[in-house]
């Protein structure tokens, strides 16, 4: 009895090691990864889709990998990985700045193109930098909404994603700045919150706001998992005219918040454009067409021409284009889009 | 429900290869046979010499947690305490502190937050490990975040990068680290009066104490064994990382206890050895590692040692339950 049993169960667990049909790698050409900041992020899965459409209709093979997590440590060895399958090139979505730095080194020496994409890893670890959209105008065109639902003035509070992210960061110090211009003298920051993109953790950050700050007026989140969080935060408590929210959200998952009247309107851009785009910048960086230098251009299939630029962080960067404004009057639309 | 020991167990070959640590040597060698069969990539010299790089840093908590759950307790503070002595290290190094007095703090630290947990133990006897663990395991986070906030903190000299991505004489310094440490901890359990005391101590902590053990210096002694490898841990990731946030090492404590307890170390105390969570550490590093190679989803490879999981527990316990009436009598010990 005890025997069969125990044959039975290492049956089982070789067949669990083997039933995830894994034929990636089978498929033929060349392998281009991205690897995202974290599974189960709409935003990213979209991003993800869209460098994958990019990379198949130039005939090659794409690779879509996240950790469960979203930390710099995770992400490491998933790039081991992706070194030992001698991909072609690696699109990052970084969750650490500087922390990815050795590993990203790593790749480059052993051949693979590494470039950031929409959260950016510093300059010394990347050939360039897909950017959705000009930092400094996001930060500007972010000032300036809660300017207008605010009507000039009272307390504000940004909820962002995790303290270490860097486009969100970028996005933030814009939007200090652009507070501290004398038109914004009556807008007072009051805090910046950190979500961490976690939809639990950003919904108590929401809930935190509110609580410490009872005259707070509106809320920025600049990311798609805290805005939803505090969307649903403010509708829950029926504070919808009370505070108002705006910030970047995915039309999809805000098109409720949008039509109730809690976000008066948000931005974006595509997400599956962003990847699109990146799936483009890899394949011109391995082809040579390009390496990275401010001034070389390239063509990103249906997006059209591109130019390199120079990134406010000293390498360069590749700028999708400017952020789109969703409101009552088109989120029906957008919102069976992405 | 009575808990058995058998003293005097004569050797033989059934029983010796009926041992769970051979299921798990079948399990390490299949988990390299799908692995090469799934990716042409597998299997070469770069995947057994770097790929431990990346999985052994957690692993040098494997060491003193085998012996923690042998005692009958746990321990889930240890992420918190890595943490911990990485942002200390960070900070102090940032502060002035030259970097080889920075690790030694690292480690001093590491080790002082594992005498706390052992002192608490000790002193409040009725409360369980669970509990103050789980006290000390928000306090040592709650000190990281308080320190760093939502900071990072690196800037580390070029050579610290070394102990995480270099090797001498192609071999990982972390391996090379690891298995050392390994060693001690092996003979420590294994051959000296000290692990048979913790073995003891796991089986029936009242009659240790009645026989003259001293109990309490002993999980002393484990709860600072436990933080100085936490510090290690932190050395080692922080060198890898090249920084450190109040964040990492988040859900460490788990990962390692589930490769104790896959290593067929018993949660109820008294039971194990090192062999096994040593081939769990790799069982899990290289499946993990293998399955990533082929882009399994990070889902996936939860649903998996989840399962593996589960089979220990399973195995572990049919055997158990089937040679429990079987053995003599005579060669037993009853515990409570």
């Amino acid at each position: 009895m005890r025997k069969l049993l125990c044959r039975a169960l290492t049956t089982v667990a070789l067949a669990a090691m083997l039933a995830p049909p894994a034929q990636t790698w089978a498929a033929s050409g060349d392998k281009y990864a991205i690897v995202f900041k974290n599974t189960g992020n709409p935003y990213g899965d979209r991003q993800m889709s869209g460098f994958k459409a990019g990379i198949e209709e130039q005939g090659a093979q794409a690779i879509l990998r996240a950790p469960d997590q979203p930390t710099a440590e995770a992400q490491i060895q998933i790039l081991e990985q992706l070194i030992s399958q001698k991909v072609k090139a690696i699109c990052i979505v970084g969750n650490d700045r500087d922390a990815l730095q050795p590993v990203l080194t790593k790749a480059t020496k052993k051949g693979i193109k590494v470039f950031s994409l929409d959260s950016g890893v510093n300059p010394a670890s990347r050939l360039t930098h897909v950017n959705q959209a000009d930092s400094e105008k996001i930060g500007q065109t972010l000032v300036q909404a809660a300017f207008d639902m605010s009507g000039g003035s009272g307390e504000i509070a940004i909820l962002s994603a995790t303290s270490q992210a860097t486009n969100q960061n970028l996005w933030i110090e814009f939007m200090k700045k652009e507070l501290a211009k004398p038109k914004f003298a009556n807008l007072k920051l009051v805090k910046v919150a950190y979500g961490d993109d976690l939809r639990d953790k950003s919904v108590s950050e929401a809930e935190g706001l509110l609580q410490s700050f009872p005259n707070l007026k509106v809320i920025i989140a600049p990311t798609t998992v805290g805005i939803a969080a505090a969307g649903k935060v403010l509708t829950d408590k029926g504070l919808g005219g009370k505070v108002f929210l705006t910030g970047l959200g995915l039309p999809s998952e805000m098109a409720t918040y949008i039509e109730n009247g809690v976000c008066p309107y948000m931005f974006l851009w595509n997400p599956i454009d962003v990847g699109y785009l990146g799936s483009y910048t890899a394949t011109a960086l391995v082809s040579g067409k390009i390496t990275g230098k401010v001034g070389e251009k390239f063509k990103a299939g249906k997006l059209g021409d591109y130019t390199i630029t120079k990134a406010p962080d000293g390498g360069t960067e590749v700028l999708l284009g400017p952020p789109f404004k969703f409101d009552k009057a088109n989120i029906a639309d957008w919102k069976k889009v992405y | 429900m009575e808990r058995t020991i058998r003293v005097d167990r004569p050797w033989s070959w059934r029983s010796f290869f009926l041992q769970w640590e051979w299921l798990l040597v079948l399990i390490f060698l299949a988990v390299h046979v799908v692995n090469s069969l799934l990716s042409p990539y597998y299997f070469n010299a770069d995947t057994f010499l770097q790929t431990p790089m990346s999985f052994l840093d957690k692993a040098f908590l494997v060491l003193p947690m085998t012996m923690v759950i042998i005692l009958g307790n746990i321990d889930i503070s240890v992420g918190s305490i890595v943490a911990l002595s990485a942002v200390l290290m960070a900070v102090a190094y940032n502060a002035g502190l030259p970097m080889p007095l920075a690790m030694a703090l690292c480690l001093a630290v590491a080790s002082a937050c594992g005498l706390l947990n052992g002192i608490l133990m000790t002193r409040f006897k009725e409360l369980s490990s669970v509990i103050v663990t789980l006290a000390t395991m928000i306090i040592y986070r709650g000190i990281a975040y308080a320190i760093l906030r939502d900071q990072a903190a690196g800037g580390f000299p070029a050579w610290y990068s070394a102990l995480g991505w270099d090797s001498v004489g192609g071999i990982p310094i972390i391996v090379i680290a690891f298995a050392a440490c390994a060693v001690v901890f092996a003979l420590l359990l294994h051959r000296t009066s000290f692990g048979r005391r913790i073995y003891g101590m796991g089986s029936n902590l009242t009659a240790s104490r009645y026989s003259g053990v001293r109990t309490d210096a002993i999980l002393l002694t484990v709860s600072v064994l436990t933080g100085l490898m936490a510090g290690f841990t932190a050395l080692f990731l922080t060198s890898r990382m090249g920084s450190t946030r109040p964040n990492v090492a988040q859900g460490y404590e788990l990962e390692v206890i589930a490769m104790v307890v896959l290593g067929g170390v018993s949660t109820s105390g008294g039971k194990g050895r090192m062999a096994g969570p040593l081939l769990a550490v790799f069982i899990i590093g290289f499946l993990n590692y293998g399955l990533g190679l082929v882009n399994i989803p990070a889902q996936v490879l939860l649903v998996i040692l989840g399962l593996l999981l589960i089979l220990s527990v399973l195995v572990l316990n049919l055997r158990f339950r089937d040679r429990h009436p079987r053995t003599p009598p005579a060669t037993e010990i009853a515990g409570p």
